[in-house]
């Protein structure tokens, strides 16, 4: 029998509805392996150990009882550290958050509570979700399983590392600008950023409001799915959540079939800057999609090659706005209250301390660009961009269903790489970054290893808002070929840690 | 500066040329939050009307309140407002301990009611136009208490104490266009129309606005300009003055003191000002020198409102009478001259004579008993007149007890006390205190025959003819029956006992 760690989380709920092993069981597993490993990964800020044993419980006694149990009853989750957690720290990887217990829950928290997840504890993460390797974590790096040395990719780094490292089947990121699909691809494993909307983010401490969205990540498409219907849905605590049906994303992910569908290849995601390996395993990825009876066109979205700088105006402008909020004054960190000082002197020293080099940088680069007199020239062009964008997007959709490209132009590179050159570091997000701006769906998963290197390449494939279910449609068709043609799963190669 | 050092008001306008601008806050009588589902009620507990989203936790999301964006379109519309078919919030970001999120969500370039004017009328009864530029959505900040200085000002505390539970009340913002040709009636007119504009607000339901409870609040922007120039001033904007008195003083003050530093050659600073109760002056705030800089950027937390444009026929259709037109035809109605109607609006007794008419009493008694008695009262105790523990149903029905006979004016006083008392119901209260009036005859008739007995030289005068001085014989009576007799029936039974015919 497999260990229960390697369990996907489909095998897992159906073991545990079937009574062949018990939630807590299940949890403690995880547990273990997180006490095993996780010196090491660092994925995890925070363990709730008593917490994922009494969900774990509830959900064994719930069977007991003959209840019927939720599709991922018992099945092991590790949360990102930026959504809300009731009575359990939430620090978004900042210093600013240090010892914050917020008083409630994200409704992402509480579906997951309701569907009988178990939330083992949260994850690591660039501060405020602004990195594309979570080293800007004010609590330290995330190693890549596939390699300590190597970053596991950002912001959502540790929930990417926790489920490559086998410490947890099922975990929650969120994506600005490519924080799940970027730290997926580089991990071998797959994550979805959802239609805009159709995740509630109550309770998602904001990074850049109109571009966030949290997602499902996991080791497989269907897996994915799963986690996908179980969070998916309209929330009347977010304003901007869509009020329609969640599109079939569990079914699509079963189908395997993508006979007849057209696939555009984004002609602007090649050429200077891309790894040689991961260009090579996209070209494979394209010609099995082709074998596997789509049909494939090459497409061109020529203002693409503007959202990386239209991205860097409007995300750090609203964030400017978002990160306002942590004055000292109501929760969170307070440095150098020591009755002498104003509140604004109290209000400056904390900031100083409390937020790291990357979010200073984003914050004053937002202000400068909301400032009067700059406002037209950076928010407003930056904005015309962003409809530039979604209109290349509307065009390539007329004309076929899915857009596929890499997902990063590299594989992992090594900690302490690009820390000192933040350039070098957005463009880990160049191919990631359009369906942000444009609100739509896409979804990266693991297609091979790079030869020079044997790391993790991901494909990216981009579907039209509301139209999640192509990314799974397509996703597991590559993904049972993959596995087929090499006979086990990608991460099965990953070295033992 | 003080108001004696001023360039006299007469002088000030003979060389200058007023400009005003008014900003008027009204918080909505919303139950709820703008944002969140918090209640409103003032006088609770601090910080125990908040929640995730009116404290600006991370991650906590606003939803907008229903009822705050329909009284918003209302308002716009009873100031002949255009109501925008599209129109986003927007963030205002400045830092301030009491604003929880530190942005204010606001709306900025795209109001959501947008020019219109309100007519208001002046006291000699002629009419000025005030145009308004805009009315637009926003949300209170919380309260800040400066606790160890002298004035309660933040300058010498030791320390603050911030209550959030004023923090997301729904505000509308009523910003007026430049107010020229007022002359020397500028502070009449600001006076006026931050009235009229009360009573508009009143008059849809929409909030009590009530200046001394903070619900609206009033800031007064002012420059000066050399008679028969064009270009306006530099003006000064005086925050916070909050009463009608208040609005015109400040203005008055800001002509004097403008007058006074541009005739000896000096220039105004563009700052806020602070208005004192006690003198009537300003002193300098914050210096603003355009440089502030809020960097607005369209919410995107929430979606555009576009409110549609039958739901918007609807609402202006199904708008009650304004003040204005309302108390032209009251006015008519009740049979006041000018004058009289002043005084009832500025006893703030409107409401309740007309609720008292629409519970069946005359217009006249209404009109008595909230303008004597009850406005006696109010003043003396320095409360609204409306407040008063008794109801326009009540005092309905002291008037109709005195037009069954059952009460006379003097008891009915006493009925009106006892009820203010909250001894309770007029009806009970008579039976109480036992003071319906006698017309029983039998009752009467032994008063009567005693008055006759005791004053035969009188009754003698009355027999021969001088039916007049039945008067001195009714007094005995009442004397008697201590008030409670009907004088009008004791007549009758004098005038029968001594044979005379009335």
């Amino acid at each position: 029998m497999t260990e229960l760690i390697r369990y996907t989380a489909a095998e897992t709920a159906a073991a545990v509805a079937k009574g062949e092993v018990s939630a807590v069981e299940v949890a403690q597993a995880h547990l273990d392996r997180i006490g095993a490993v996780d010196k090491k990964v660092n994925a995890f800020l925070h363990v709730d150990t008593e917490g994922a044993l009494s969900a774990a419980r509830a959900v064994d006694e719930k069977r007991a009882k003959g209840e019927e149990l939720g599709p991922l009853a018992g099945v092991p989750l590790a949360l990102k550290d930026v959504f809300t957690t009731k009575g359990v720290p939430t620090t978004c990887g900042s210093k600013i958050l240090e010892g914050w217990i917020p008083p409630y829950d994200a409704t992402l928290t509480t579906r997951l509570k309701d569907a009988g997840v178990v939330i083992l504890g949260k994850t690591n993460m660039d501060e405020f979700a602004m990195g594309s390797s979570t080293e800007n974590s004010a609590y330290g790096p995330t190693g890549n399983p596939w390699d300590l040395s190597r970053i596991p990719g950002g912001s959502g780094g540790g929930s990417a590392a926790a489920l490559a490292a086998f410490e947890a089947p099922l975990a929650i990121g969120t994506d600005t600008g490519g924080s799940i699909r970027q730290p997926g691809a580089v991990t071998g494993t797959v994550g979805v950023k959802p239609t805009y909307g159709s995740v509630s983010r109550y309770g998602l401490v904001a990074f850049s409001s109109s571009l966030d969205q949290g997602g499902p990540c996991a080791r497989t498409v269907l897996d994915a799915a799963l986690l996908h219907e179980a969070i998916a849905g309209h929330d009347p605590l977010d304003s901007t959540s869509i009020d329609a049906p969640v599109p079939a994303v569990v079914e699509a992910a079963k189908l395997r079939d993508v006979r007849g569908m057209r696939i555009g290849v984004v002609k602007e995601f090649s050429g200077e800057g891309y790894q040689a390996g991961v260009m090579q395993r996209f070209d494979e990825s394209v010609e099995l999609l082709r074998e596997l009876g789509a049909e494939v066109v090459e497409v061109s979205c020529p203002s693409f090659t503007l959202a990386l700088p239209a991205y860097y105006l409007i995300a750090p402008s609203e964030a400017s706005s978002n990160l306002a909020r942590f004055d000292a004054m109501r929760y969170g960190l307070r440095v150098g209250d020591d009755g002498s000082r104003s509140a604004e002197e109290v209000t400056a020293l904390t900031r100083e301390a409390g937020f790291g080099p990357e979010v200073k940088r984003r914050i004053i680069l937002g202000t400068y660009a909301l400032s009067s007199g700059y406002y037209d020239a950076y928010y407003g062009s930056a904005q015309k961009v962003r409809t530039l964008i979604s209109r290349d997007f509307d065009a390539a959709f007329a004309g076929v269903d899915v857009l596929v490209s890499p997902t990063t132009p590299t594989t992992a590179f090594p900690i302490g790489e690009r820390a000192d050159d933040p350039m070098a570091m957005y463009l880990a997000d160049l191919c990631t970054i359009p369906s942000n701006l444009a609100g739509n769906a896409a979804m990266s998963l693991p297609v091979g290893l790079a030869p020079e290197d044997n790391l993790p390449v991901g494909l990216q494939i981009i579907a039209p808002a509301m139209a999640d279910d192509r990314l799974y449609r397509v996703g597991g068709a590559v993904e049972a070929a993959l596995n087929d043609k090499w006979g086990h799963t990608l991460l099965e190669e990953a070295p033992a840690l | 500066m003080s108001v004696k050092n001023l360039v006299s008001y007469e002088d000030a306008l003979a060389s200058f040329d007023p400009v005003m601008g008014l900003e008027v806050h009204v918080e909505l009588g919303t139950k709820t939050k703008m944002f969140c589902g918090c209640s409103t009620e003032l006088g609770a507990e601090p910080n125990s009307q908040v929640c995730p989203t009116c404290l600006g936790l991370p991650g906590s999301l606003p939803v907008v309140n229903a009822i705050g964006v329909e009284s918003a379109v209302k308002i716009g519309l009873a100031l002949n407002c255009e109501i925008a078919e599209w129109c986003r919030f927007a963030r205002k970001n400045y830092f301030y301990p009491d604003m929880p999120k530190n942005f204010q969500t606001s709306q900025y370039d795209e109001p959501i009611a947008f020019n219109g004017y309100l007519d208001v009328q002046l006291e000699d009864g002629s009419t000025f136009r005030v145009e308004i530029e805009r009315a637009h959505m926003e949300e209170d900040t919380g309260k800040s208490s400066h606790v160890g200085g002298a004035t309660g000002r933040i300058h010498g505390a030791t320390h603050s104490l911030l209550d959030y539970n004023r923090a997301g009340i729904p505000l509308i913002e009523i910003v007026t266009k430049p107010i020229e040709g007022a002359g020397e009636r500028a502070p009449e007119v600001a006076r006026a129309y931050v009235a009229e504009l009360r009573e508009v607000i009143r008059s849809l339901g929409v909030s009590e606005a009530r200046m001394d409870k903070g619900q609206m609040r009033c800031d007064v922007n002012l420059s000066l300009r050399p008679n028969g120039t064009e270009t306006f001033g530099t003006r000064s904007e005086t925050k916070n003055v909050n009463s009608l008195r208040s609005v015109e003083r400040a203005a008055r003050f800001e002509i004097q003191r403008h007058a006074t530093v541009l005739t000896d050659g000096g220039t105004i600073v563009q700052e806020t000002r602070h208005f004192h109760e006690e003198d009537g002056s300003t002193t300098a705030g914050r210096i603003k020198d355009n440089a502030e800089d809020y960097r607005y950027f369209p919410e995107p937390d929430l979606v555009p409102i576009a409110p549609a444009r039958a739901w918007v026929e609807e609402l202006r259709a199904a708008l009650p009478e304004l003040p204005r037109v309302r108390r032209a035809r009251l006015q008519a109605e009740w049979g006041l001259t000018d004058k009289d109607m002043q005084s009832v609006l500025n006893a703030g007794a409107v409401e309740p004579i007309q609720e008292t008419i629409a519970a069946g009493a005359p217009a006249d008694q209404a009109r008595k008993w909230w303008m004597g008695e009850l406005a006696r009262r109010a003043n003396e105790t320095g409360t609204e007149l409306a407040e008063q523990p008794i109801t326009p149903a009540q005092v309905a029905r002291v008037a109709a007890l005195v037009a069954e006979g059952k009460l006379n004016d003097k008891l009915a006083r006493q009925v009106i006390e006892a009820v203010l008392a909250g001894e309770g119901e007029p009806d009970a209260v008579v039976e109480q205190r036992g003071l319906a009036v006698v017309s029983d005859d039998s009752a009467l008739g032994a008063a009567v025959d005693q008055a006759i007995a005791e004053n035969e030289a009188i009754a003698a005068k009355i027999r021969d003819g001088k039916v007049a001085a039945v008067g001195a014989l009714v007094g005995a009576v009442m004397k008697t029956t201590r008030g409670q007799a009907d004088a009008a029936r004791v007549k009758d039974l004098i005038l029968e006992k001594l044979g005379v015919s009335a």
